[in-house]
């Protein structure tokens, strides 16, 4: 047991270090120099000077990154260019809304997928299972973003139930605050719904083949308890690992949907920063994206050991 | 009266008929064995009676369960019946149980659902019954998962759920073909005596007649879900009225015709000058341990354990042992397709061992192999001409296109398959024709040794048969030695002129055939030969019992 | 993760058999061959000029002559949806080749060699899989601006865990078979048993994975371009025209709804082909009908 957790810890850590590399390589060395590259081609020599100082691009290559990565692990992302404040503080400001929103997506999509995939698997090949599998194979078709567009349209130009966009802060009253959140997190959650009833669906039925599920029949428990007592816990480990894809899928879904729906979040932070080449916080918030990805990787990780007796004892 | 009583039954899955008119009733107390080659609808049988078929099947007749007709039965009714009055132990024991799940639970759980006992005395039952099969709660508390067990301890499990509630029938499908000789015998033990205990009715299906005498009161001979012969087991065995029966009885005691054996090497000091073909010389394998944390691993596992010994050219020896005695990592290695840790083996004089794969190619071309499954040994996506034609990769001078499809032909025709064979796929084949053509691709380079691989253990007694017959026959023909990995003594005695015993990594004994296993010194040898089941044997001590 | 499956054992005459009695194959083949053909269509032909802009017929509602409506430029919505056809199947095409070309050789020399090789090949899938592929398109795009190449390699980098995870689970499913010791016995080398054994039995599972990355290909094409990552206008693209729809979504409905049902109905098209394709080679699925 202890093996395995790390293992799988000492392969994040890797990962993650290799990421900041990749990073730090892609953003620093192959633009040449930074600095010009974020005060374009008009600007004079002593300016972009000027941000090469500010920005420690002097200093040799690996000192630079040590002290980048280093920075990131006391949280110190640096200066943002255009906002002239720290970018901790800019992270701080949008975090408050990009990860409430990711969460209630992941947690949507979930209440909705595994009792739909649970449905379609116990009457698999009749009827409700086909309506059901066919409606999941459209929700997998359509892009979250046109998807909300239509939401905005049908929700908040025709029947103004909720705003169309913006958000109006926390301090503005929490439940405001999450009307405004409302339809984001259904765009979000409906086609990865789609996919995850789908992987519960496939992985069920696969499971439901197995002999024990027959030894479990024979026991004479019915249908419906073999089907939640033994396939469920068995199918977890695919659903698991689509589970963790997706929440990767929701950060970067919301770089996208916080456009639609002009929330003040992370993905938009960074967007922008793309537009003004403030290169100091789109490597600061990828980072962070990144980094958030393994996280939800290596609690994947875990999870499986927790459903997976066998995990546990082998390496 | 009946326990169960099986009427008229017919069944088919779409449009395929399964089973028509079978008859077959079960007494109290009574064990009837239920036999047939495969496809001939023995585990549907079982499954009707359980009503746990596909959806597609459709039944007519009668099953009658103690008076419940079990064919008209709502899924409640046979929610009630199933683990309670009928229990079942499956053929796989190694996937018959949910791995998620601790034994405990799973024993518990039907004692549980059927007596709505409380968890504790649920789990009390559970380890009355577990200690009752053989588990005591020292080894194996109710916390143990699936996988922490031996196929024939998951088997004990399995037997334990089934028997939990007492039933008054149980049906046990095929419950001890994925065990070795040693494991099943113990097993049938167990099976025989709960029944008697209980003195539940006991439907045993199984595909082999030597274990069904041991067991049975009565049989039913099945064969294309037809019933083709029913009756007194020892009578119905000894008469062989039905051609069908007598047929089965036959190939199952099949012994090949030898003319001639060979009888050289260690028993014979005259010969031993003669070189021999394959030496192998003190050859040792380990597989490293379990890692058991960072830094620590478990000792490693020693899979053979200096094991010396040589085969002469011409000469067929089986090496037989239990599942997991090293056999058939010990095959590898002589196939050079694993390395020994220590020790060496040379084949014609020359060492194997350490060998690049471009030096191995000369030996490569006279040592071929044959697997157990005739099924997973082609590659489903190529025709039988390139898959037989494989071997001829390490011959020195490539053939050409029309050399090829003519060596393809002539090793088909020495397994008694046709030309025409050659452009289809391996699926268009039976079990046994394929088997057939594992054979031609073995014997396409004209090797000096095959390594067989319990080459007939997938395949139903008449099959295997012909078969044995087929390997007889080549080793005359063309002087190939054969090394015949097995865990069945009948097979071993079929074909070998000399038998090794191999048991925990080490070949404990060796000597000719018939004298190991008619006379075995070593505690191995002795287990297996007290274990194998032997139709001639069982035969005649039923009509000893019966008077 | 271990991958079970079993290899069809089919003649190409039964699989045609099937796959044309295969309802899902058949909508899906019948989808994207029409999809396909209207790209094609679109290089000699569209109702109108998508280069030309015509203020005086902008935004106008669907009608006999612009079956779809025009867009605010006056350009025709369906001419654009042609064009953007092909765009879009360009850019998912290209980014399903990387990843099949690299993916498919790294997954399998995983599963072949094992070991270190094995080791080095995930680690590598870890790294990239930590990157979705917006996040490099983002990276991608803050150095090297916007644009179409940069979209598809980003997709395509993504694609390259996906196919190698799939290449080495299948890989590694096939390599325990006796077939292979067979092979082996016969004095066969991994690169040519690899050739020979391994990935004809696996191209039904790289076929299936294909179109499902085809699909999300598109749709992340179309999402890169939404928010101006992708392909740059004047080239129209089905996820531009959603952007510019966006703002106008009150006035001019169309310019939103068609761009994105044909979003929607290339996208099933891909999935239902991938998913007939695997119904008629799995014979899992078969038993169980």
């Amino acid at each position: 047991m202890t093996a395995y957790l790390l293992k799988r810890l000492a392969i994040a850590l890797i990962t993650l270090v290799l990421a900041s590399m990749v990073v730090f390589a892609v953003l620093e060395i192959i633009p040449g120099d930074p600095a010009r590259l974020m005060l374009g081609m008009n600007a004079s020599a002593d300016q972009v000077e000027l941000l090469r100082n500010q920005m420690g691009l002097n200093a040799p290559l690996a000192l630079r990154y040590l002290h980048w990565a280093g920075g990131l692990l006391s949280l110190d992302f640096g200066r943002s260019y255009t906002y002239s404040v720290p970018v901790i503080d800019l992270v701080r400001e949008r975090i408050v809304v990009s990860l409430p929103l990711a969460l209630i997506a992941l947690a949507l999509s979930t209440i909705i997928a595994i009792p739909v995939g649970l449905f379609s698997a116990g009457r698999h090949g009749r009827a409700g299972d086909t309506i059901a599998m066919g409606a999941a194979q459209l929700g997998v078709a359509v892009p979250n973003f046109w998807f909300a567009l239509m939401l905005i349209y049908l929700f908040a130009v025709w029947l103004r139930l909720v705003p169309a966009g913006g958000f109006p802060g926390w301090s503005a009253g929490v439940w405001v605050a999450l009307k405004s959140l409302v339809l984001p997190a259904i765009a979000l959650a409906l086609p990865q719904a789609a996919i995850l009833a789908r992987v519960t669906r496939s992985a069920l039925i696969e499971v439901l083949n197995e002999d024990y599920i027959r030894t479990a029949r024979a026991k004479g428990l019915p249908f419906r308890a073999v089907l939640w007592r033994h396939a469920l816990r068995n199918a977890m480990i695919p659903v698991l690992t689509i589970l963790g894809l997706q929440f990767a899928f929701l950060l970067a879904g919301t770089i996208i949907i916080e456009n639609v729906f002009y929330l003040p979040g992370l993905g938009r932070l960074v967007f922008q920063a793309i537009t003004q080449r403030d290169l100091i916080v789109v490597e600061s918030v990828v980072m962070l994206l990144v980094a958030a990805v393994i996280a939800v990787n290596l609690l994947v990780d875990l999870s499986y050991a927790v459903v997976d007796p066998r995990l546990r004892s082998r390496q | 009266m009946s326990l169960l009583e099986i009427e008229k039954l017919s069944l088919t899955i779409g449009d395929t008929p399964i089973l028509s008119d079978v008859e077959l009733s079960v007494a109290p107390g009574e064990v009837m064995g239920l036999v047939g080659e495969s496809g001939s609808g023995k585990s549907i049988t079982a499954l009707t009676v359980m009503r746990l078929l596909p959806w597609a099947a459709r039944a007519s007749g009668r099953i009658a369960f103690d008076g419940i007709d079990i064919l008209a039965a709502s899924e409640d009714q046979m929610c009630a019946l199933r683990g309670d009055d009928i229990g079942m132990v499956f053929q796989e024991p190694m996937t018959a149980l949910n791995p998620v799940k601790t034994i405990g639970e799973q024993v518990a759980e039907g004692i549980r659902w059927h007596t709505r006992a409380s968890r504790a005395d649920a789990e009390d039952r559970a380890r009355k019954m577990l200690d009752r099969v053989g588990l005591p709660s020292a080894q194996f508390p109710l916390s143990r998962y699936p996988h922490e067990l031996s196929g024939g301890q998951r088997q004990r499990v399995v037997i334990a759920i089934a028997c939990a509630l007492k039933p008054k029938l149980l049906i046990a499908d095929e419950p001890t073909t994925a065990l070795d000789v040693v494991l099943q015998a113990q097993i049938l033990d167990l099976l025989r005596d709960l029944v008697a205990e209980n003195r539940m009715g006991l439907l045993l299906i199984s595909h082999d007649l030597a274990v069904v005498t041991e067991m049975a009161d009565r049989i039913t001979i099945l064969r294309h879900g037809e019933v083709m012969e029913a009756g007194d087991t020892a009578r119905t065995l000894s008469e062989q009225r039905h051609p069908y029966t007598r047929q089965l009885a036959q190939a199952s005691m099949h012994v090949p015709a030898r003319a001639r054996t060979h009888e050289v090497g260690q028993d014979d000091p005259l010969l031993q000058a003669a070189k021999p073909l394959l030496q192998v010389e003190r050859v040792t394998r380990d597989y490293p341990g379990r890692r058991k944390s960072l830094l620590k691993r478990a000792a490693p596992t020693r899979a053979v354990d200096d094991v010396s010994f040589s085969i002469d050219p011409g000469q067929s020896v089986a090496l037989v042992g239990r599942s997991g005695c090293g056999k058939s990592t010990l095959a590898r290695m002589i196939l050079a397709l694993d390395g020994p840790t220590s020790g060496t083996i040379r084949f014609r004089g020359e060492v194997i061992t350490g060998k690049s794969e471009a030096e191995l190619k000369p030996a490569r071309r006279d040592m071929q192999v044959v697997f157990q499954d005739p099924y997973g040994s082609f590659d489903p996506r190529q025709k039988v001409e390139k898959l037989v034609a494989e071997p001829l990769h390490v011959l020195e001078k490539k053939p050409t296109n029309a050399e090829r499809r003519e060596m393809v032909a002539k090793a088909l025709h020495e397994v008694g398959l046709g030309p025409r064979d050659m452009d289809k796929y391996p699926h268009e084949f039976s079990g046994g024709q394929r088997q057939r053509l594992s054979i031609a691709r073995a014997i396409i380079t004209r090797p000096k040794l095959v390594v067989a691989d319990e080459p007939v253990s997938a395949l139903d007694v008449s099959i295997r048969a012909q078969i044995l017959d087929l390997f007889a026959e080549l080793n005359q023909k063309l002087g190939v030695a054969y090394l015949f990995i097995t865990h069945d003594l009948t097979v071993a005695r079929a074909i070998t002129d000399q038998v090794m015993i191999m048991h925990a990594g080490k070949i404990v004994e060796r000597g000719r055939t018939s004298r190991v296993l008619d006379h075995p010194q070593s505690e191995a040898a002795k287990a297996l030969v007290a274990a194998a089941p032997d139709l001639h044997r069982a035969i005649a001590r039923r009509l000893q019992e019966q008077g | 993760m271990t991958l079970r499956f079993d290899i069809p054992e089919e003649n190409f005459a039964d699989i045609l058999v099937k796959a044309f009695t295969n309802r899902s194959f058949l909508t899906g083949f019948v989808i994207t061959a029409l999809v396909a053909a209207v790209a094609i269509v679109s290089f000699f032909w569209t109702p109108f000029d998508v280069t030309r802009l015509i203020i005086a017929d902008k935004t106008q509602a669907p009608s006999p002559v612009h079956w779809f409506g025009t867009d605010h430029f006056g350009r025709d919505i369906f001419s654009m949806i042609m064009v953007g056809a092909r765009n879009s199947i360009a850019v998912a095409l290209v980014a399903v080749g990387i990843g099949m070309g690299v993916g498919v050789p790294l997954g399998a020399l995983a599963a072949a060699r094992g070991g270190v090789v094995d080791e080095a090949v995930m680690r590598l899938n870890d790294l990239v899989f930590a990157f979705p592929a917006l996040l490099s398109a983002i990276m991608i795009t803050a150095i090297f601006g916007p644009g179409a190449l940069n979209a598809i390699i980003a997709i395509g980098i993504f694609n390259i865990p996906v196919f190698a995870r799939v290449a080495r689970a299948g890989a590694l499913a096939i390599w325990p078979r006796e077939f292979i010791l067979a092979a082996r016995a016969a004095g066969k080398g991994k690169a040519l048993i690899t050739m020979e054994h391994v990935l004809p039995n696996i191209v039904t599972l790289l076929l299936v994975q294909g179109t499902v990355q085809f699909a999300l290909g598109i749709l992340a094409e179309a999402g890169l371009s939404y928010v101006g990552l992708g392909t740059q206008p004047p080239m129209p693209s089905w996820g531009r025209m959603l952007f510019d729809a966006q703002t106008r979504m009150v006035a001019a409905p169309w310019m939103a709804i068609f761009p994105g049902m044909a979003i929607v109905v290339t996208v099933l098209g891909l999935n239902l082909l991938g998913d007939g394709i695997a119904d008629i080679l799995d014979p899992k699925s078969r038993r169980q009908r």
